[in-house]
């Protein structure tokens, strides 16, 4: 964990250094690694670009405007009276640590893309990763749950979702009817039926593990690794009673809080060995199966029919509406939770569809708007770098370059450092550009068998060149707005700063 | 450090500081710095710390209180350290401030002076450096403290 901050007060001459030494000492006894530049009379060394670059997380313990503010653009930032880091160093200290935890990983460029693309970054080390940040509010968490089991089913999504496409396009829609009888052992490697019908088994096998991955994940997310047998259980139940995708959902949180429950009961000493290997996984998975079968199963699986019916009831100007709202989602918060919500919608609708042969299903056009929609924001935020680069700091320009690729591969995080910095401008921008390209590709009846890859899978885009089209058309929306939008109220840049709030608290303390 | 002129001396610390406010704590102080030549009109100087402390309470948590300004009215940078056993409340939230420490920069001071005097808002943090200044015990024992642990980074 590196940290830069900045410190200054009004006179310039105790505070900014008393702030400075406390969120040093403070750091230091955390093991983090701190460089603190001081805004006081006595002048500041300012921190270099590289150590600026190399932080993972701003701390602003500032009472005036910080001195050349552009040069943190981007990063995470702490914001604080400089009293509240005298007073309180390991507070603000920890509050940067936690921030910097629930901050999604920002692609620097596109050696990131590959991470960021599957929202499992923090997947790399040996132990499993959740993005659950601890001492988070309720509703963070939830959000939090749902995403740690979607970054987790995404792989399944993109495997089984590219190699049935695949099947689709060599051995046509007819492959459907391939059994796995007649590719064990009678597999011929000079027919392309026999590699198309292999494809075909292998994404369906995939498939069949997207609603208990995604189960399984949340419970994790909630229960550590006691949640992720009955999760996984829990979602292979969803399945067989019908109730799909939403099932799933709700069988990852009943397990995963059952599982947390029981793991919480205090056992005398000689049973504690067995709460891991026997207990837990005994009693929870035994209890969500009984719960999804008795209680759930039912209501979930009307629910998840209503859905189903609804979505294949949708045609032309409802359609529109709905490619508009999922556009509107996709870029509202560039694959954060409402993002993945649309996304989620679209895959597993593609999941539910993809074994069949109707190469118009609605939930292949859902796919083609959610895709498109999520390419726009970098790619919009790209052209306005280019056309208009003065609206622009040196660093998002730099961005702008990588955001033509992370955009082009549909990875809407590309557009994270525009929005962070200036988001009230950026994300209105972005969501317009993206309802309009939402809306386009419903009207234009494009289709995607594909859940992920932007342009590169335009090969399985049923229509390309008008889903192209409708791409092109959202970019320049998107860009156009930008600029509009960064030209209005220039001077008003800063918001009402908490400064300002701080400030009058203060004195009317004082004052009483 | 090319300074001739300490940041503070034995003339400049009250050693048992008792007041029943601030602005009479600061006054107190004000005038050491006033009688040894540091500060040329006290008032003034005053007036001064008191309008930055309008802006925010200077008492900070570990009972200490720092009333400062930058002054016309001052000749050199200075100190006037106040130990007070009975404390006297700057407005921090955990209490009375025990050590008050007057900080009077001149308006465009020299920038050495105002390095030391960041350099002795770093030790203020530090719980030791302020023990020591508690238990110093004699006007001559603060000053000596102030200016061996106070120096140019």
């Amino acid at each position: 964990m590196r940290i830069v901050a900045v410190t200054s007060c009004i006179a310039g001459i105790a505070h900014t250094y008393m702030a400075a030494e406390a969120l040093e000492q403070s750091a230091k006894k955390s093991g983090y690694q701190i460089d603190v530049e001081t805004q006081g009379a006595a002048g500041s060394s300012p921190l270099s670009a590289a150590t600026i670059a190399a932080a993972d997380v701003v701390i602003f313990a500032a009472d005036l405007e910080v001195k050349d503010k552009a040069r943190f653009a981007g990063k995470p930032t702490v914001t604080v009276g400089v009293s509240k880091a005298l007073a309180d160093a390991p507070t603000v200290i920890q509050q940067a640590v936690d921030l910097f935890a629930a901050t999604p990983a920002t692609p620097a460029g596109t050696a990131a893309a590959g991470a960021a693309a599957t929202g499992s970054a923090s997947a790399g080390g040996p132990e499993l990763a959740t993005k659950v940040p601890k001492g988070a509010g309720i509703g963070t968490r939830i959000r939090q749950y749902l995403m740690t089991g979607v970054s987790y089913m995404i792989p399944f999504v993109a495997a089984g979702g590219l190699l049935i496409a695949l099947s689709f396009i060599i051995g046509g829609y007819e492959i459907v009817a391939v059994k796995p009888a007649d590719i064990i052992g009678n597999f011929n490697a000079f027919s392309s039926h026999d590699w198309a019908g292999l494809m075909f088994l292998v994404g369906a096998a995939t498939f069949a593990f997207l609603v208990p991955v995604l189960s399984g994940f949340i419970a994790f997310a909630i229960a550590d690794r006691p949640g992720i047998a009955p999760g996984i259980v829990g979602g292979a139940i969803a399945l067989t009673v019908g109730a799909g995708f939403l099932g799933g959902l709700v069988s990852g949180f009943v397990a995963g809080f059952i599982a947390l429950g029981i793991s919480r009961i205090k056992l005398p000493a000689a049973f504690r060995s067995l709460m891991p290997v026997i207990i837990i996984p005994l009693l929870a998975t035994f209890a969500t199966g009984l719960i999804m079968f008795v209680i759930l199963g039912a209501p979930l699986k009307a629910v998840s029919t209503g859905l189903s019916d609804w979505l294949n009831s949708l045609s032309g100007g409802n359609l529109v509406l709905l490619g508009i709202l999922l556009g509107l989602m996709m870029a509202f918060d560039m694959g954060g939770p409402v993002n993945k919500v649309a996304y989620a919608f679209a895959t597993t609708g593609l999941a539910s569809v993809a074994l069949d042969g109707d190469p118009n299903s609605v939930q292949f056009k859902v796919m083609a708007i959610v895709m498109a929609a999520g390419m726009t924001p970098p790619l919009g935020l790209a052209l306005a770098t280019v056309i208009r680069k003065k609206l622009f700091t040196l660093a998002e320009r730099e961005n702008g370059k990588a955001a033509w690729i992370l955009g082009a591969s549909f990875i809407t995080e590309g557009a994270i450092p525009f929005a962070a910095v200036d988001p009230l401008r950026v994300i209105p921008s972005l969501m317009i550009g993206s309802g309009v390209t939402g809306g386009l590709v419903a009207a234009f009846g494009s289709t995607l068998r594909a859940p992920h890859g932007g342009i590169w899978v335009t090969p399985l885009v049923g229509e390309p060149l008008l889903y192209l089209l409708a791409i092109l058309i959202g970019t320049v929306v998107t860009a156009l707005l930008v600029i509009v939008a960064k030209n209005i109220k220039r001077a008003a840049v800063q918001p009402v700063d908490s400064l300002e709030e701080d400030y009058a608290k203060e004195t009317a303390a004082v004052n009483a | 450090m090319a300074s001739s002129t300490p940041l503070t001396e034995a003339g400049l610390v009250i050693v048992d500081l008792a007041a029943p406010t601030k602005d009479e704590a600061t006054r107190m102080l004000a005038t050491k710095l006033a009688e040894a030549g540091r500060v040329t009109d006290l008032d003034g100087f005053l007036a001064d710390v008191r309008a930055r402390e309008a802006q925010m309470a200077t008492g900070l948590p570990g009972g200490i209180g720092i009333p400062h300004a930058r002054s016309t009215h001052v000749n050199v940078a200075s100190v006037a350290v106040g130990v007070s056993p009975a404390g006297v409340d700057f407005g921090a939230e955990d209490g009375p401030a025990h050590l008050i420490f007057l900080i009077a920069a001149p308006d465009g001071a020299d920038q050495n002076h105002l390095v030391i005097l960041a350099q002795l808002a770093r030790k203020l943090v530090h719980e030791d450096f302020r023990q020591s200044l508690r238990d110093a015990g004699s006007p001559a024992a603060v000053a000596e403290i102030v200016t061996r642990e106070v120096v140019l980074p």
